[in-house]
């Protein structure tokens, strides 16, 4: 079996190992000059599934387990220390509400607090503890997908390659090329997202920690060497080059209500890109020929790319049929 | 003969306008809108229009739907601000009304009344057909009218906060000082009896986003305070009784020996 894979993001790396592993012949094609520099590139890396389900459908929850049991299992660096939702005192009442729509929690004080965050434990009377949760670094996790589908599958990598699906080799063609498919995709629309890496050894994290406020909800990922993940803006727009002065104010003044040290942090980046999603954001597979598009993760690439991907190869090699997704 | 309401000389029969923020998804929007029956959204435009190609996607989404745009300046810090928005709110939707929010106070997202009253004027003067989201004052009420404002949209509590009503004794007396003016409750409503209330006090329709948007079944909801605004209209239309600090039995008791 003979398939091409059209975009090198999250999807198209993780379509290309699920296939690989079933012994498909892989060609890897991107754009780009280097794998994983769309949205993918700027994505916080959070195994959140149960606190998307705040707001996500429960087929996001499926996808979701599905897609965690991935990553560990075939990468060990996944991070196992949950995540933490606090909130300004006077917003306490966003934390209720969002317990209220969430699960696999606990309600935590001062003393788990100090224990988990110890940097934390003086700002924040209580929180929620999502101890299942996990997260990874995506660029690391992408460069590691790319080692491994060329390293022990023999995977041909095509950058800096313009290849339209329809032209692709193959006898079938995933095509995981996220917002750059409106050309055959026109119910596809973008959400902007901009994003922070700040970098200080004044404050320590271990684990993600959402910070809830009525308008401004934003999250801070640790990563390594002190650097932190700080995002993400949610605008309806297709527009993935401006990073206003705006989202700059909110993402900084939410890092610093976390932790003010955060006031103090280097900036070492600022990434903006388009999260491409349907009207209801939730992924679909849809078919045309020997074509497979697969897209609209929206906000949850890493949670929902591996279970998508397994998906598309159950259809590839079984004649699968997925009604949850073909839509 | 239908109990419709008129803004600008434009007569619709929902009392329920909707704002089309925080949703989980465009496609439980669209639930929502359908449940409600709104005849007007509220779109802002101030953070979709920040980059060229802007949000185009959503706004022609909002077109399919049918109903009326009322573009608002939420976000706005400056008469300038706003008026700048207005503008390109007018090219994008193609219409002439807006709802101005003129924000004095990031914090509280208290409307900056000073503000508001000068880019009203400036606004109208343009030909655009004002809908100014305001306190309960009373004064600043009469300057936005005096400067061409057709319709107001005081408060029901700060935006976002759910709290309802938070002066009611305001709202009656701008109920009674404006008898011929549409007036909106706009903001602060979280519950269905929020709105049903207002609707009791005589306004003419409310405005809402928080409440529906972040219910855990916004459509639900959306039809929830759709027949809390009928309710509360109805009750108004009917005239309540007068409360009284005494019982008053409703059927004669005396001599009756089985009660």
């Amino acid at each position: 079996m003979k398939i091409a894979v059209i975009g090198a993001g999250v999807m198209g790396l993780t379509a290309a190992h699920v296939c690989a592993l079933r012994g498909a012949e892989v060609h890897l094609y991107e754009r780009r000059p280097q794998i994983g520099r769309g949205c993918s590139w700027y994505a916080g890396g959070m195994l959140a599934l149960w606190c998307e389900m705040e707001s996500a459908e429960p087929l996001i929850g499926e996808l979701g387990l599905e897609s965690i049991a991935y990553w560990r299992m075939h990468f060990p660096h996944v991070v196992e220390k949950g995540s933490l939702v606090v909130a300004p005192p006077r917003d306490v009442s966003e934390l209720k509400r969002f317990a209220h729509r969430t699960s696999h929690y606990e309600w935590i004080a001062r003393e788990k607090m100090a224990e988990l965050e110890p940097d934390l434990a003086s700002r924040f009377e209580t929180a929620l503890y999502f101890g299942e949760e996990a997260h990874l670094d995506p660029r690391e996790t992408l460069d590691l997908l790319r080692a491994k589908l060329v390293i022990d599958y023999g995977a041909i990598f095509h950058t800096d390659t313009l290849l339209s699906p329809e032209n692709a080799e193959g006898d079938f063609v995933l095509d995981c090329r996220g917002y750059e498919a409106r050309d055959v995709l026109p119910d596809l629309r973008g959400v902007k997202g901009e994003m922070l890496i700040l970098r200080t050894t004044e404050v320590t994290l271990s684990r993600p920690v959402r910070l809830l406020h009525p308008r401004i909800p934003v999250y801070i990922v640790p990563r390594a060497d002190h650097h932190f993940m700080v995002g993400a803006t949610m605008i309806e727009s297709g527009d993935r080059t401006r990073f206003s002065a705006r989202s700059m104010v909110e993402l900084l003044n939410a890092a610093y209500a976390v932790h003010p040290a955060f006031g103090e942090a280097e900036i070492v980046e600022m990434g903006t890109d388009v999260r491409p999603a349907f009207a209801d954001n939730l992924p679909r597979i849809r078919r045309d020929g020997r074509i497979l598009r697969l897209n609209g993760l929206y906000r949850h690439g890493y949670l929902g790319a591996p279970a998508l991907a397994r998906r598309a190869a159950d259809i590839v090699f079984d004649g699968a049929v997925f009604p949850e997704v073909e839509r | 003969m239908a109990d419709t309401v008129a803004f600008y000389g434009v007569e619709v029969a929902s009392r329920l306008m909707l704002g089309t923020a925080q949703y989980p998804s465009p496609a439980i929007l669209t639930d929502a809108i359908k449940r409600s029956g709104s005849d007007i959204l509220t779109v802002s435009l101030r953070r979709e229009s920040t980059g060229g190609s802007g949000g185009h996607d959503f706004w022609s989404m909002i077109g399919r739907l049918g109903v009326r745009v009322l573009p608002n300046t939420a976000g706005c810090h400056s008469a300038k601000e706003a008026i700048v928005t207005a503008e390109m709110a007018r090219d994008v939707f193609d219409t002439d009304w807006i709802k101005l929010e003129v924000i004095g106070h990031a914090d509280t997202l208290q409307p900056d009344v000073f503000g508001l009253v000068d880019a009203a004027r400036e606004l109208v003067g343009q030909g655009f057909k004002v809908f100014p989201y305001t306190t309960d004052d009373l004064v600043v009420a009469e300057k936005l009218l005096a400067v061409g404002c057709e319709v107001l949209m005081p408060w029901g509590a700060p935006i976002g906060s759910g709290k309802g009503l938070n002066n009611r004794f305001g709202l009656k007396a701008m109920r009674a000082h404006f008898p011929g003016v549409p007036l909106v409750v706009d903001a602060g409503l979280g519950v269905p009896s929020h709105a049903a209330d207002a609707m009791e006090l005589g306004y003419d329709a409310v405005l809402l986003n928080t409440a529906v948007a972040k219910a855990g079944d916004p459509a639900g909801m959306a039809e929830a305070f759709a027949l809390a605004v009928k309710a509360g209209r109805l009750a108004y239309l009917s005239g309540a009784m007068e409360a009284r600090d005494m019982a008053v039995p409703s059927t004669p008791v005396f001599g009756q020996p089985f009660v």
